[in-house]
């Protein structure tokens, strides 16, 4: 011992030196090389349709609302998919709606995830009555179907944006808290978490620090499923005309708007469907190869 | 008492209970609207009077209880109340019931879903069993390809291409489903067949997936194994030995999707001009006709509960090891 300290050697500092010659880039385009052609496939088109949705005001030929004097024009150079019922460029509003359909998507994601996960953690550490008054209220939530309760919510409260973000983030933040509960139960009682309760830790040290980075695997590929789950039922909600409400461009309400076309052979409604078709593909395949990486779950037994 | 009669008992008590909550619920929708919606309701032209006596027939000035048991009272007897529609200019005369408005729209989503249903299961159990049978064969890995993008499919973008390809390419069904009371029964099931398609197309997938999966889940069970080295038909281990257990999880996923088929239903009806309660819904949220939203919402969701509760009953009754208990 004493001699491996006088020729300076170190077994810590050797591990570190060699974990310290890959940056975490590198970290992860090792694990990207690996990575099967769907998840690239999948990877490559979110991130397609991320920087569309950021440069939406570059990328766009016209105005979101503007409106032109030929309702239905067809495919052209001037309006490179025609023109909606209106007279509005289709280009221009699929473009818009990248913006407005994801944004709102991800948001309400994000605050079912603020809400089901926090709420989830805080009843496996706390227990007791907050943990079952909880659990049990969101047993009847699940029981009611959430398009339709959705729908219910809606006829009341009136469609805005906001209404829209609150009321699907609160129906799926039910599923989160469920998931939420059922890793951390897990972590709750492990010996650490306990140490840190005897040193007097706060309960938001202890949900920071002990527990939601040992249940973020799981979370992060739920966040992807939910994703999708929540932009579907948005854009469904849109489809039937009770969501995000013209004139803001929106995917599911330009299906809508335009479903006549396809009586006649024209394939241009299809374009927004298709739009959502190929996003939610894509987290799809890109979920399903996290999940491979970080349980090794598979299919066969 | 006999342990599977208990546990059927229970979860029947557990079911009604979460059946009275979710119509608590319901009912309290109500009382979230906003204070002046009886003017917004009967117009701007209405008398204080009107709106005095409309308040009056909610019963607004009565304890909620009170009210609750009469409500539910009334629609445990098939009385919804009356629609909040035609009130404008509050002239009591087109007053309609709630109830005349979903009975024939409700028989429509029952035919609809009972035809989806009876496409539906016997194709998603026979591909589930051969997808399990030659498992990681070509058919196996197409099948399961095409599992992953239909539920990823937004329902009106497969109904939409579905009627580009069936009804304009090559008009073989109507596009539109827009039957009557009137339209003979083989008339009808050609004008369902594509919102029957479509909603096979939702579901299938995801049931075929499960039976795959709890098939060959009991494939690697020890018996199933002894089966095999008794020389036993790779076909007959899997109808004969490995089916009968696997029937619960299989009831279970068949009633979860013919209560997901509830949902589904209303963007199907939507797309296909279907005239079905889902379409109802969507309307009377659009109007904010509240009786006849909570009457759809009550009809949903009880559906979907009693199926759900249809299902753990069956898979408690047809567990092996309840039934024989040591």
């Amino acid at each position: 011992m004493s001699t491996e300290t006088d020729q300076g050697y170190s077994a810590a500092a050797e591990v570190g030196a060699v974990r310290a010659r890959r940056t975490v880039w590198e970290n992860m385009w090792r694990g990207l090389k690996k990575a099967p052609l769907t998840a690239w496939f999948g990877l490559i088109v979110i991130f397609c349709y991320c920087f569309v949705a950021v440069f939406a005001g570059l990328l766009a030929p016209y105005g979101e609302s503007q409106v032109f004097d030929v309702p239905y024009a067809p495919w052209s150079d001037e309006y490179t998919f025609g023109t909606d019922q209106l007279g509005r460029d289709m280009l221009t509003r699929l473009i818009y709606g990248a913006r407005n359909t994801i944004g709102i998507a991800v948001a309400t994601t994000l605050l079912s995830f603020a809400v089901g996960g926090g709420l989830g953690v805080l009843a496996t550490i706390q227990r007791g009555w907050f943990d079952q008054i909880l659990s049990r209220a969101v047993d009847v939530l699940m029981a009611i179907p959430s398009l339709i309760f959705a729908l219910m919510l809606l006829s009341i409260f009136g469609s805005t944006i906001l209404n829209l973000i609150i009321i699907i983030a609160i129906l799926d933040a039910t599923r989160v808290f469920r998931l939420a509960r059922a890793v951390a139960m897990n972590v709750v009682v492990m010996d650490y978490v306990e140490a840190a309760k005897l040193r007097g830790e706060g309960l938001g040290w202890i949900m920071r620090k002990e527990i939601i980075p040992n249940i973020m695997p799981p979370l992060v590929a739920e966040f992807g499923l939910r994703f999708c789950f929540v932009f579907l039922t948005i854009s469904a909600l849109s489809f039937l005309g009770v969501g995000i409400q013209p004139p803001t461009a929106d995917w599911g309400s330009m299906v809508r708007e335009n479903a006549t076309l396809i009586t006649y052979g024209d394939i241009t409604p299809l374009l927004p469907a298709g739009a959502i078709a190929l996003l939610t593909v894509a987290v799809n395949f890109v979920v399903d190869w996290f999940l491979h990486k970080t349980s090794g779950l598979r299919d066969e037994h | 008492m006999h342990p599977v009669l208990r546990t059927v008992i229970q979860r029947l008590g557990l079911g009604l209970l979460t059946l009275l909550i979710v119509s608590i619920i319901i009912f309290s929708s109500l009382e979230l609207l906003p204070g002046d919606f009886a003017r917004a309701i009967l117009g701007q032209s209405a008398t204080p009077e009107t709106v005095a006596a409309f308040q009056k027939e909610l019963g607004l000035d009565r304890p909620a209880t009170a009210r609750y048991f009469e409500w539910i009272g009334n629609v445990l007897r098939g009385d919804f109340g009356t629609s909040f529609s035609g009130r404008s200019g509050g002239t009591a005369g087109s007053v309609r019931q709630v109830s005349d408005l979903i009975e024939p729209r409700l028989y429509n989503t029952l035919f609809l879903a009972a035809m989806t249903a009876i496409i539906a299961v016997p194709l998603a159990l026979t591909l589930g069993i051969m997808a399990a049978l030659y498992r990681n064969s070509w058919f196996d890995r197409a099948v399961n390809a095409m599992t992953l993008t239909t539920i990823s499919f937004p329902e009106f973008f497969v109904a939409y291409i579905l009627m580009l390809l069936l009804a304009v390419t090559f008009p073989i069904f109507p596009s539109l489903a827009n039957v009557s009371d009137s339209t003979p029964f083989w008339e009808r099931v050609l004008r369902c067949m594509l919102p029957a398609i479509t909603l096979t197309l939702v579901i299938v997938a995801h049931m075929m997936r499960m039976t795959r999966a709890a098939i060959i889940n009991l494939l690697a069970s020890p018996y199933i194994e002894m089966a095999q080295l008794k020389g036993v038909s790779r076909t007959n281990v899997i109808v004969h030995h490995a089916l009968p257990n696997a029937w619960a999880p299989i009831v279970n996923v068949i009633a979860f999707n013919l209560a997901y088929l509830i949902v589904g239903v209303v963007v199907v009806e939507v797309v296909f001009v279907y005239p079905g309660i889902g379409q109802l819904m969507v309307d009377s949220v659009t109007s904010r006709d509240i009786p006849v939203v909570q009457a759809c919402a009550l009809i949903f969701a009880a559906t979907y509960i009693l199926l759900n509760l249809f299902a753990d009953v069956i898979s408690i009754v047809t567990n092996p090891r309840l039934l024989h208990p040591r």
